[in-house]
């Protein structure tokens, strides 16, 4: 079991190692890169758009319900924005890439090995990771970072929509006190577990879709795996670098 | 510039402790259609991705213009198959490209040719299989027969010296399973290609092949002209040619005694039991 897992991950960073090496022969085509950008991101927007605005909310109607008992609501504005820049925005966020783009991946390129594409490019010289897998990869890491922007933007906005509209939290002291909180290190702590989930999620998608057995089967296994394995993945990626940033 | 383009030597293949290949020699020449067959399940498609080494054998050597694929690095394997075309059973067109782009793939990626050039490259391509007209259309939108001849337009489209057909006539309507073995001959023949056809079709094969192997048990049997073939005293070749049910090719699988299956006295009794 341990070995297997251990074999499992030497395999994993052993492809990681393949895909990014035909990263940047992949960025010479940026039209297949923008493509897949537009895949894994634009068309993830919905969905992220009306999570953003409902874990907004939630989060405008919890933390007021938290602040009012110690009479300080009016600091709505920070704990919304930092709760979002650093944790449930990134988080949130690669869950649902996992669950929409991450799944859209793996059911794609394992589709492509079952109906032997993979193999006919390889019988034409072409490596399928540089022409399939590093585009989508690249495509992913670059979309989740500015997915998690917009998460967090409508995520603010719910929380203002609940805080300010709904409950009477002054407006101006929902945005000065954020304004004033939050500082540079808050963004980038976001930014970098973003990128980092980034490449966690589209690693995962990638690899389970190249290495999924060619059948009906197979294919449905490795988008469940991609799913599982690229969840837990963000939760544990999440808690370390939270404990390196809180560390520093 | 030598005869043989293909030369198997003594092949050993294994798989899940199953011999697939065992002592197989064969050969293809230059410029012939060389047949190879057998009954489904034989490993001829495994055969042809040793030949064009996605595997690599146990024992022996499969050499290719020469060169032992199996030794080969990457980049001279990818040398080689550039001189190589190869038709899959289904097709495997890139589903998310259109028939044009499908064709034009392996020039975009191996050739800077200006668009113009290319365009007519793939259009000529094209007419030589008889779909210049189904250029715009998805392969979601083509028949088999139609994806088969895409994906020959597709294999010839680099000049390759060898191409490989991989059952190239399963599941076609017999128009395109004719379509097809006409394109098959017309294109080793004007091309001067050397062709290597996997099948199991007698009668297709024999129309077009110069020389045939047929084979069983892991080695070649018989090989020949088909008429050659068709002529064998061997009763495994003269049970393949003939199509029998059974033979030296066992119409069963191996199994256990029936009866004692029947009456659940074997293993094989609990066969079904869902519990």
């Amino acid at each position: 079991m341990i070995a297997a897992t251990l074999q499992r991950i030497g395999a994993v960073v052993v492809f990681l190692g393949r895909v990014l090496a035909q990263c940047a022969p992949a960025l010479r085509r940026p039209r297949s890169v923008v493509h897949q950008i537009y895949n894994a991101g634009a068309r993830s927007l919905i969905i992220i758009m009306l999570c953003g605005l409902f874990v907004g909310m939630v989060l405008g109607l919890q933390g007021f319900d938290l602040l009012q008992r110690f009479g300080s609501e009016d600091a709505l504005g920070v704990a919304a924005a930092l709760g979002l820049l650093k944790e449930l925005g990134p988080v949130v966020t690669a869950l649902l890439f996992a669950g929409r783009a991450g799944t859209a991946l793996t059911s794609e390129i394992g589709l492509m090995r079952a109906t032997d594409q993979l193999t006919a490019m390889e019988m034409m010289a072409v490596d399928p990771l540089r022409h399939v897998v590093a585009p989508r990869f690249l495509g992913g890491v670059i979309a989740m970072p500015l997915l998690v922007a917009v998460f967090n933007v409508i995520g603010l906005f719910g929380a203002q929509l609940i805080g300010v509209q709904l409950m009477g939290v002054d407006t101006g002291a929902f945005w000065s006190q954020m304004q004033s909180a939050v500082e540079l290190d808050d963004v980038h702590e976001g930014i970098v577990k973003s990128v980092c989930f980034g490449i966690a999620c589209s690693l995962v998608a990638v690899y389970e879709g190249y290495t999924a057995k060619p059948t009906a089967e197979g294919v449905g296994l490795a988008t469940t795996r991609t799913v599982v394995v690229s969840s837990v993945l963000t939760l544990l990626l999440d808690y370390i670098l939270t404990a390196a940033f809180l560390g520093r | 510039m030598p005869d043989t383009v293909v030369k198997v030597s003594d092949l050993q293949y294994r798989v899940a402790g199953r011999t697939i290949f065992d002592g197989l020699n064969l050969e293809a020449r230059r410029g012939r259609v060389t047949a190879i067959m057998g009954p489904s399940g034989i490993g001829k498609t495994t055969l042809l991705r040793l030949i064009t080494g996605q595997v690599k054998p146990d024992r022996g050597q499969v050499q290719v213009f020469g060169l032992d694929v199996a030794a080969l690095r990457k980049p001279d394997l990818y040398a080689l198959r550039r001189r190589t075309g190869v038709l899959f059973q289904n097709g495997a067109l890139l589903t998310d490209l259109s028939v044009f782009e499908n064709v034009a793939f392996p020039v975009r990626e191996h050739a800077r040719l200006p668009q113009p050039v290319l365009r007519q490259l793939v259009l000529t391509k094209l007419h030589a299989v008889g779909l210049r007209g189904a250029a715009q259309l998805m392969p979601a939108e083509l028949s088999g027969g139609m994806a088969r001849r895409v994906a020959l337009a597709r294999a010839i489209v680099m000049d390759p010296e060898l191409l490989i057909y991989d059952e190239p006539f399963v599941g076609l309507d017999p128009i395109s399973m004719s379509v097809i073995v006409r394109l098959i001959r017309e294109l080793n023949d004007a091309l001067g290609i050397t062709s290597i056809v996997v099948s199991h079709d007698v009668d297709e094969l024999a129309s077009i092949a110069h020389h045939s192997y047929l084979l069983s048990g892991g080695k070649v049997v018989a090989e020949g002209s088909p008429a050659e073939l068709r002529d064998s005293a061997l009763e495994v070749v003269r049970q393949f040619m003939s199509g029998e049910s059974d033979g030296p090719v066992p119409f069963h699988y191996p199994a256990p005694d029936y009866r004692a299956q029947l009456l659940g006295d074997h293993e094989g009794g609990r066969l079904g039991d869902r519990g």
